[in-house]
């Protein structure tokens, strides 16, 4: 982490950063996760800060909560260079990066205004995650682009 | 076959097809023998949408094979109207029958419902998305006219929202049928259906056209279907399209003589009356082979889950 970088968002004692979000995408990436900071999270953001791999990235910092890789894994439709660390203590004991899952539930919400999904059924969104996209399991409708407009808030 | 439920033709394998077949065969060569195979069975209807064929096709069917069934009307007269949702429906008429029989405007809605009952459910088509049913009576109808092996096949018409486009068009790659596709630009298959199809493996077996003219000798079958008014902005735009894709037997002179003519039915104006009573013409009987496939599934699928068991 740069210097330039500790000064703009500052370290976390316990908790999960997610780093390396691609430039913009951090509040998608809490909306994915489900964090608000309704709920009293410690939070830190940095967005379009300055980075050796992207140019530009995001940064997350979640204060007293260790994300699983399940939770995190979703995070690839959006943030595919993602890193994922678990502080202790200041410490980084864990490090690594976000696998693409083979199904997303409860996350996204249908495009397709003729989906069953879209009818108030009581029913969770599924998707199947493509290589380059996912796919509604419902009515199979594929989605390759703007996949971050489709995030379930 | 192994299957709790019909939902899309893209479950079922060349042998799930050949067993729904060979047993509608048996069932149209001697339908008395399966008179009373399902006495006392009862078949849910719920048809969110009109349907005369297919509603009266599964009505007739189970009643042909001794059972009886209970029909939700029209949505108009049930409890949808007071805001039920489809999953409440489903499982409260799942406790009066013994299988259910569903039609929806919605896609994905037969793959959502199944998700909530236990008993058979088979979709008789979900908005947009899938027919498998049709499907199974159209393969029985090549197969009797034309045969399933070394297929050359035309589907012409509204291919983007034609439901029975897309499940045959999955179903005949089980059988590496050559699928000639042929429409307006505008109404050219989805990309998902051909993502479907070249997943399938059956990529280098389908192609595009925005004429029939240059495929129409090489063609087995030519499967119509009706292009819909309200899909083009004004009745001009309608008129001009939907004429480039209609026959009579001035276009079929370019054809096989063994050339086998299909439709889903109903048509409007796509297939002249003309061709009715040639040799071409197979709508017809495609659509009184509705009764013995449709018994075959209930038959297949009842007994698969302990009514009528004696297989």
């Amino acid at each position: 982490m740069s210097e330039d970088h500790q000064l703009r968002v500052s370290k976390i004692r316990n908790g999960t950063v997610i780093d390396h979000v691609n430039g913009g995408q951090a509040l998608n990436v809490l909306a994915i996760l489900g964090i608000d900071g309704s709920e009293g999270e410690e939070l830190s953001v940095g967005m379009n800060v300055p980075s050796d791999r992207l140019a530009r990235k995001d940064i997350v910092k979640v204060e007293g909560r260790e994300l699983s890789q399940d939770e995190v894994d979703v995070l690839s439709l959006i943030a595919p260079d993602a890193t994922i660390n678990i502080v202790r203590e200041y410490e980084v004991v864990e490090k690594h990066r976000v696998e693409r899952p083979d199904v997303v539930e409860a996350v996204l919400s249908c495009p397709n205004p003729g989906c069953i999904t879209t009818e108030g059924e009581p029913v969770t969104s599924r998707f199947e995650v493509l290589e380059d996209g996912v796919r509604c399991s419902y009515c199979g409708t594929i989605v390759r682009e703007s996949i971050a407009s489709m995030i379930d808030t | 076959m192994r299957h709790d439920h019909l939902i899309t033709s893209k479950q079922l394998s060349r042998s799930d097809v050949e067993t729904v077949l060979d047993r509608a065969a048996e069932i149209d060569a001697d339908p008395v023998a399966v008179a009373d195979r399902h006495a006392g069975t009862l078949l849910g209807l719920l048809f969110f949408e009109p349907s005369t064929r297919t509603k009266m096709s599964f009505e007739t069917a189970m009643k042909r094979l001794g059972g009886d069934v209970v029909d939700m009307g029209a949505v108009e007269s049930s409890s949808v109207t007071k805001g039920e949702t489809l999953a409440d429906t489903v499982r409260v008429i799942e406790g009066y029958a013994d299988a259910l029989v569903l039609r929806h405007p919605k896609q994905g809605s037969a793959t959502m419902a199944s998700e909530f009952v236990d008993v058979p459910l088979l979709n008789a088509g979900d908005g947009a998305g899938h027919h498998p049913t049709q499907t199974l009576l159209d393969l029985y109808t090549i197969r009797k006219n034309a045969g399933l092996d070394d297929l050359t096949i035309g589907i012409m018409g509204d291919l983007k929202y034609g439901r029975t486009v897309h499940s045959l068009a999955y179903a005949l790659t089980n059988f590496d049928a050559r699928q000639h596709f042929i429409s307006p630009e505008s109404l050219q298959l989805p990309r998902e259906v051909v993502y479907d199809l070249h997943q399938a493996g059956n990529g280098s077996g389908v192609r595009e056209h925005e004429s029939l003219e240059d495929v129409l000798p090489s063609l087995d079958v030519l499967y119509v279907t009706r292009i819909q008014r309200e899909r083009f902005p004004d009745e001009s735009e309608y008129q001009k399209v939907a004429g480039e894709y209609q026959i009579d037997l001035e276009t079929l002179e370019r054809a096989s003589d063994d050339l086998t003519v299909m439709h889903p039915l109903p048509r409007v104006d796509e297939i002249a009356p003309e061709i009715d009573d040639t040799e071409y013409a197979a709508y017809f009987e495609q659509a009184h082979n509705g009764v013995p496939v449709r018994m075959a599934l209930l038959d297949l699928f009842l007994s698969a889950n302990g009514g009528g068991a004696d297989e």
